[in-house]
């Protein structure tokens, strides 16, 4: 135990921004401690695909990284063949990838190692805590040389292999991502799929894959088939527990999630923020019309989530079919300002206001949540929604935005001010790397709730000025 | 036309008005239909562990699961065991016995599913063959229920020893025999099993089935076709627990200046006495002499200012946060029943379920709380400092408390209750650390009007105390008796508590007062 002075116990001061209790002395917050982060790694972990070509990997990668920077652990993807792009300007052929290219190979191992640099210093330079090192990495060789650059630096090793042998998911994939990558610019399709398959088969000779008996001591998930199968050694620490879970629970086929707010409610048309008002006859239009929609979407399957608000709840009840209520769908607890318009947040609390427009997702309304809070509240949904296929998800505006920041990959800076208006729904399909978003508005008029970032964010602002973006209300 | 709703009274839930149905429209979707959870595994490989362990955690996220243990099944059967002869695959006659048991035991698991609620079974036995595991899958396809194996292998000896002496030697199948008798005739009942043992096969025989192989311990996991939620939680649950020797101490924050105002929630500091308690606490702490031991608090003012106390690095969480009593914050219980009546009334008619106006439920706590269960499995020694109402739903977790007991376990100021992991449950000890404080503890009112049957199961969160089998067991009363030890004053070690129906009786205080501190020791039943 260290020293311990009970009888000098720091005294504690309530940051005002995120509204935490910290440990100060003259007034001035000492140094941090540790708020429960989602990952309290002491070291950064350093992630590592393996796998043949098209199997995945890049798929996985993006999609981690995507999840673990959403609830909050700095991550970031390092992709050799990026690497070898920069390097090699113009792609030919296969033949590059044979193992016997002296040259490619001396090539291949220079951007290795320049993406481990990089890794490095995402990892102790830049606040990095977890690098996702996408390659192939198919060699005991290879990974060797990785485990020891791992160890040398402090970083924690965590493999995620892919194993797939049926042709139709590797043919789908090299159809989808493959044939538009910048190497096949200047091939037809034809072309493309045949000099990829040969590119593959460059790699499937010195193909060692993540052994039983060999690699027992390493720590990994070998995912096999697409999902249909996984094998865990040695999971670590809470970080890949996580990573585990969140891995197990996704999935490639085709699905569409749609997001929309409830139809717009009493409170809303009076500018005034959070409650549980009910819906106005142009939010119950809206409920109708969203019903419409639905149907003739003609959906297989939907499930239809609402919160426990009655806004939400109205809304869902117009489409006559069974739904699903989530008190985590709830809209952000506004605290003591819950119910209030702007204007009457200006007057009694300016400088909670001010605070608000200077960091507006970590920002905590007093005895309220903030951004921040919202996602951890969240990761539930998210995870159920990865395990579903269509989803409608009937939410509210605050909710809305840390669901689609998590789809479309946004910021913590962009998040608190991504659009999400009244009686529009956005309909989220899965492609590629990425997401597709069709914004489809119902056309049922609605008041606007959308409050740009004002230019003066500072505590001494006048009233004007912090007021300038409110929407109009009655 | 859309149906009108109305907010239902405890719950604070909208449902469609003229819907006076249990269930309104949308039933949880999450376990339909209901699950066998079948294990797998040569004796002595944790399997009963694994079962009740994951009884436990499922009844407590709310879904209704129950354990089928088919060796009690055969020892209602089978009297007296005498030997390890008995499971001899050429012993005719006992082969009959155990199908016979395996068979009464699966028809308890559909009378259990299909007529009392029940959501998960797990069907806890060998079932080495294939030929038992067939039987089993025609079972489950037969009454629609859905089939998840989880196989424990492990051929470490230690491990294997180690299992046998902490629970096989004080069964009752070995009563009459000393420790030595009881470990011989163990190893050589696992022997009768090996050679017909047939391990799941995921390449071949057994690829189109759901399960999950936990290998030496939890080093590893093989897992193979997850069907759904409910099967993604129970791996993602094993896949975090462990079976390191560990203490968990719970306890409140210290006496804050709201608690000697009777004030609910709020976010005070530390009263005079409260200091007093933190740096106690210290003292305590230290004098457990724990390893790497982690601190939690919640981000409310008067758990950080306790542990600021232990100077030591700690841990903030706001899941650890107090119940929310949303329009009644900060008022004394005379105040809420002044301005809230009706309110004051619904929470003693139903304490688990009633959510506060703009407020929180037990039920809301618990589902809060989880990943904080969690992420304890996963850790090793910790002290969480929280408060009462959290403080009930971790320890109902840890104790196996239901729903209706959750919100009147006491937990009282200035009292450590110290967790440890024993056999197939949780020894307590209540240790009050001598400084006093107000009693904050609000029993179940005498005259309580149940309402009718209002609740909703969506989304349902509703521990229940992990059901007692089927069998009657024999009552086991012959082990070794415990020393009856003069107990130092401050603190008092309370019973085994397994089986659930025994009463916990937090009494720290109490006990001080008392000159005999003397208790039934209980050993857990099997």
């Amino acid at each position: 135990m260290e020293d311990k002075a009970p009888s000098n116990p720091r005294e504690l001061t309530q940051n005002p921004l995120k509204k935490i209790w910290m440990p100060c002395k003259n007034g001035l917050p000492e140094k941090h401690i540790s708020q429960r982060k989602v990952c309290m790694t002491n070291c950064p972990t350093l992630i590592v695909t393996v796998g043949l070509p098209a199997r995945g990997k890049t798929y996985i990668s993006k999609k981690l990284t995507r999840y673990l920077n959403w609830i909050g652990v700095p991550t970031r993807e390092f992709n050799v063949g990026q690497y070898r792009r920069e390097f090699v300007k113009i792609y030919k052929s296969f033949e590059f990838f044979r193992p016997d290219n002296e040259e490619g190979l001396k090539i291949r191992r220079q951007c290795a190692s320049a993406a481990l640099n990089d890794v490095r210093q995402y990892l102790t330079e830049e606040g990095g805590q977890v690098a996702v090192f996408d390659a192939t990495n198919t060699t005991r060789e290879r990974r060797e040389t990785i485990i020891q650059f791992a160890e040398q630096n402090g970083f924690k090793v965590f493999f995620v292999e892919s194993v797939c042998e049926d042709p139709d998911v590797i043919q789908e994939n090299i159809v989808q991502v493959k044939l538009g990558s910048p190497d096949y610019t200047n091939c037809n399709t034809e072309e493309a799929v045949e000099d990829f398959m040969k590119r593959i088969k460059c790699y499937e000779n010195s193909y060692e894959t993540l052994d039983e008996v060999l690699d027992r001591d390493l720590s990994y998930i070998k995912i096999m088939d697409v999902g249909q199968r996984y094998l865990v050694n040695r999971v670590l620490d809470h970080i890949q527990s996580r990573i585990v879970y969140y891995l197990m629970n996704i999935h490639i086929t085709p699905r569409s999630i749609y997001l929309c707010r409830h139809g717009e409610s009493e409170l809303n048309v009076k500018g005034r923020i959070g409650g549980d008002s009910g819906l106005t006859p142009r939010g119950k239009e809206f409920a109708k019309k969203l019903s419409q929609f639905i149907q003739a979407q003609s959906i297989s399957d939907l499930k239809v989530w609402t919160s426990q608000m009655k806004r939400t709840i109205q809304t869902a009840e117009a489409l006559s079919v069974p739904y699903e209520q989530w008190k985590v769908l709830n809209e952000i607890d506004a605290g003591v300002c819950e119910e209030m318009m702007y204007e009457e947040i200006q007057d009694h609390y300016p400088l909670e206001f001010a605070l608000r427009d200077q960091d507006k997702y970590r920002y905590r309304y007093p005895k309220g949540e903030s951004y921040e809070d919202l996602v951890q509240r969240l990761e539930p949904v998210i995870m159920e929604l990865e395990r579903q296929e269509n989803v409608l998800v009937i939410c509210h505006q605050a909710v809305m935005r840390c669901l689609l920041a998590y789809f479309l990959d946004k910021t913590a800076e962009e998040l608190p001010y991504l659009k999400c208006p009244l009686h529009t729904v956005l309909k989220l399909t899965p492609v590629a790397y990425g997401c597709k978003v069709e914004s489809i508005s119902l056309n049922v008029d609605a008041v606007n709730t959308h409050r740009e970032r004002p230019e003066n964010v500072d505590v001494s602002r006048m009233s004007e000025e912090a007021l300038l973006t409110v929407p109009a209300h009655q | 036309m859309p149906r009108e709703l109305t907010q239902n009274r405890i719950q604070k839930i909208w449902v469609p008005t003229k819907d006076d149905r249990r269930r309104a429209a949308g039933a949880p979707n999450f376990a339909n239909p209901p699950t066998v959870i079948v294990m797998v595994g040569l004796p002595a490989r944790g399997k009963t562990y694994m079962s009740k362990k994951l009884t436990r955690y499922l009844n407590w996220i709310g879904m209704p699961t129950k354990v089928f243990n088919v060796g009690e099944y055969r020892r209602e059967a089978v009297k007296n065991y005498s030997s390890y002869d008995f499971f001899k695959p050429d012993n005719e006659y006992a082969v009959k016995i155990r199908q016979q048991c395996a068979l009464a035991a699966l028809r308890d698991v559909k009378s259990y599913l299909k007529d009392e609620g029940g959501q998960v079974a797990v069907f806890d036995a060998t079932n080495t063959t294939r030929e038992r595991r067939d039987m089993i899958l025609k079972f489950g396809s037969e009454n629609s229920f859905k089939v998840f194996f989880i196989e424990s292998v492990c051929d470490d000896p230690n491990v294997i020893a180690s299992n046998i002496m902490e629970v096989k030697v004080s069964c009752p199948d070995y009563r009459d025999c000393n420790k030595t008798e009881a470990m011989l005739d163990f190893h050589r009942r696992i022997e009768c099993y090996k050679t017909s043992y047939q391990p799941l096969d995921p390449d071949q025989h057994d690829r189109d089935l759901s399960f999950i192989k936990v290998i030496d311990v939890g080093r590893r996991f093989l897992v193979n076709r997850i069907q759904d939620h409910i099967q993604s939680k129970i791996v993602y649950y094993l896949m975090n627990i462990h079976v390191q020797p560990r203490t968990i101490y719970l306890c409140r924050h210290g006496e804050s200046t709201d608690n000697l105002e009777g004030r609910l929630g709020g976010d005070s500091g530390l009263s005079p006495r409260g200091k007093q308690f933190s740096a106690a606490l210290a003292r305590f702490v230290e004098e457990q002499q724990l390893k790497n031991l982690k601190v939690w608090t919640s981000q409310l003012c008067r758990s950080i200012q306790t542990a600021e106390h232990l100077g030591v690095p700690y841990e903030q969480w706001k899941a650890l946060n107090e119940i929310d009593a949303g329009l009644c914050e900060e008022m004394t219980y005379d105040e809420v029943k002044e301005k809230f009546p009706e309110e004051f009334a619904l929470r003693d008619e139903d304490k688990y379920y009633y959510r506060y106006p703009a407020g929180e439920s037990y039920q809301d706590l618990v589902q809060r709380v989880e990943p904080v269960i969690m992420e304890l499995e996963r850790q090793e020694n910790v002290l969480v400092i929280c408060h009462q109402a959290v403080m009930r739903c971790l320890l109902a977790y840890f104790l196996d408390k239901s729903a209706d007991e959750m919100p009147y376990l006491k937990c009282p100021l200035h009292t450590v209750l110290k967790l440890t992991p024993v056999a197939y449950g949780c020894k307590v000890e209540s240790i009050s650390l001598n400084v006093e404080a107000v009693n904050t503890h609000r029993d179940r009112p005498e005259e309580v009007k149940r309402g009718p049957g209002t609740l909703i199961r969506r989304n349902s969160v509703t521990p229940l105390t992990s059901p007692e089998s089927n069998i009657k067991k024999p009552r086991i009363d012959d082990l070794d008796e415990a020393p009856i030890q003069e107990l130092p004053p401050s603190v008092a070690s309370l019973a085994l508590c397994s089986p659930s129906h025994l009463p916990l009786a937090l009494a720290g205080q109490d006990l001080r007062r008392s000159s005999s501190g003397c208790h039934d020791f209980l050993q857990p039943c099997q």
